[in-house]
């Protein structure tokens, strides 16, 4: 994946960062468990983050989405800080989509109202055009014939399908995935990966939080390890995978060889 | 699986229930419906034993002639039932407009109650205090103290209609009850599906109003009409208020024929209207519980 080499030149207009997060602290009462992350997204870059379960992963998505407060440091999305106080929150989160391992759609709509409900009531568009465009995301991401579907009659692999449509409908300048195949059976994997694949190629922007290396290595402009609370290391792919440097990344690796997910 | 009244409404449900979980073929129909026959006829055989003896006792009681005639009798109850059930109307009125105001105001409490953060601090309070003030008075007391104590200040303008204060009364008795349920099914949506919906975008109403509220209300449905098979017969409460209605009726007719038959003339209005909603709420109950199961896969 080439996307960062060859993306910038056409987007160098904005050379402020799509995501910057610098001195990020967080904890949970007494466990401590962001401690200072500094991450930079450039545009159309796709970023893995790896590390073993626990490490704050999904804390770091949750926070640069503001689900979770953060203690300390700046979230900055295209150069507007999102952490600042008296920022509009909702407004900051149309532009940032998130899709949750356990998929949480609206159990109680059709898969189409599930796509139409934040367009709709969030930006204000028209019922008609927030349709329109619902059904042609539904229909790239192969849904089309399940948009009058409730979510219960989905596949895992259809809903987490669905719960990236929806994130997408927002049309957001980010797209955060947390461990988004996590909770599904092996053999639907693939086809969450697949619709992640084709948006990457689209040129999408992602913070990813995964446990698929394989994928990782695949999709991934930059792979971070996320270890006691820091970014430890970072770099392309190839070198993370096969020289990485730090010794904790190395035992990270190794056990995921042993387990054969690499 | 129990059916009408609890009966083993028999073999044949679980017959359907082993035939969902095992996804296999229908199990031989005559075994099933000979076992079916069987147990009905032990459940009426024993029913039959059970309530016939407990008649003979009551019949053969030394004072049932004089019992009989003080409730049971049939001229007076002849005579009684079409009054009561004019007067029931006045119950139904009642009943109606009451849950509708319950309905809405609950619903506002509940979601009051339910606004996080410091800001809201005093609307929690103020809902928590007014739940806990109107749970904790026997509503007979509050239709008193209102029906009497409001118009009895004599301010000019201030109507005196009981039925007015019977309205007023059991909606607030009745509203602090049903706004913890809903309270209950808001708490039992979980956070996960707020957080997708303040994700896109949306804002802590709209999340209420469109994600959270909705599958809130439909899980208490059930509980909601239980309280109104309670709210349906405390409406005789507000007789004590001077509003004439079903209960007041009977107690007039009482009194002027020296008979308690028109009590029971409107126990059996109530049994018949009672009833079915008692039944359709274990009906809703027992449904949801299957969706649920099936769901839980």
């Amino acid at each position: 994946m080439s996307g960062l080499a060859e993306a910038r030149p056409e987007s160098s207009a904005s050379a402020r960062p799509a995501l910057e997060i610098a001195g990020l602290w967080k904890s949970f009462g007494q466990l401590t468990v962001l401690r200072g992350v500094d991450l930079t997204v450039a545009e159309h870059e796709v970023v893995c983050l790896i590390g073993s379960s626990g490490c704050g992963k999904s804390t770091l998505l949750r926070c640069v989405n503001l689900l979770e407060p953060i203690d300390a440091g700046r979230i900055l999305v295209e150069g507007e800080e999102i952490t600042a106080p008296g920022v509009d929150v909702n407004r900051m989160r149309r532009r940032i989509g998130i899709v949750f391992q356990s998929f949480n759609l609206f159990p109680h709509m059709s898969v189409l109202r599930n796509v139409t409900l934040a367009p709709q009531k969030a930006t204000g568009k028209s019922r008609a055009r927030a349709e329109a465009d619902a059904t042609e995301l539904l229909e790239r991401f192969g849904l089309a014939d399940k948009r009058n579907e409730y979510p219960d009659r989905l596949s895992g692999g259809q809903q987490q399908r669905v719960a990236i449509v929806r994130a997408l409908a927002m049309a957001p300048d980010l797209l955060l995935l947390d461990e988004i195949t996590s909770a599904l059976d092996p053999e639907l994997v693939a086809e969450v990966l697949n619709a992640i694949r084709e948006l990457a190629r689209g040129g999408m922007t992602m913070v990813i939080a995964t446990h698929e290396m394989g994928f990782a290595r695949d999709v991934a402009s930059r792979v971070c390890f996320l270890d006691g609370g820091v970014i430890l290391e970072q770099g392309a792919p190839a070198d993370m995978f096969s020289h990485p440097r730090e010794a904790r990344t190395q035992q990270f690796l190794e056990r995921i060889i042993a387990a054969g997910r690499l | 699986m129990s059916g009408f009244f609890g009966l083993p409404s028999g073999p044949r449900d679980s017959g359907e229930l082993l035939r969902l979980e095992s996804g296999g073929p229908p199990r031989s129909h005559r075994r099933i419906d000979r076992a079916a026959v069987k147990s009905t006829s032990i459940a009426l055989v024993s029913s039959v034993v059970f309530f016939g003896l407990l008649a003979v006792v009551v019949v053969n009681a030394p004072n049932w002639p004089a019992v009989q005639n003080y409730f049971f009798n049939s001229e007076i109850f002849d005579y009684s039932l079409p009054k009561v059930i004019d007067a029931f109307w006045v119950n139904v009125r009642l009943f109606l407009i009451a849950e509708v105001l319950i309905l809405a105001l609950a619903l506002l409490l509940a979601v009051l109650r339910s606004l996080p953060g410091p800001v809201f601090f005093p609307l929690r309070l103020l809902a928590t205090i007014y739940a806990d003030v109107f749970r904790a008075i026997p509503g007979l007391l509050i239709i008193v103290l209102l029906g009497f104590g409001i118009p009895g200040l004599g301010i000019a303008g201030v109507p005196t209609d009981p039925f007015l204060y019977a309205v007023v009364a059991l909606t607030l008795v009745y509203s602090a009850y049903v706004s913890e349920v809903y309270r209950a099914g808001i708490e039992s949506i979980h956070p996960s599906q707020e957080a997708a919906a303040r994700s896109l975008g949306l804002s802590r109403i709209q999340a209420l109003r469109y994600v959270i509220l909705p599958q809130a209300v439909r899980r208490v449905i059930p509980p909601l009409l239980n309280d109104f098979i309670g709210l349906q017969k405390d409406t005789i409460l507000v007789s004590y208020i001077g509003v004439v209605e079903a209960f007041r009726e009977s107690s007039i007719i009482e009194s002027a024929r020296f008979n308690s038959t028109p009590y029971v003339a409107l126990a059996l209005v109530f049994l018949v209207i009672t009833i079915p909603l008692a039944r359709f709420t274990d009906w809703l109950v027992a449904r949801d519980r299957r969706r649920f199961l099936a769901n839980a896969r």
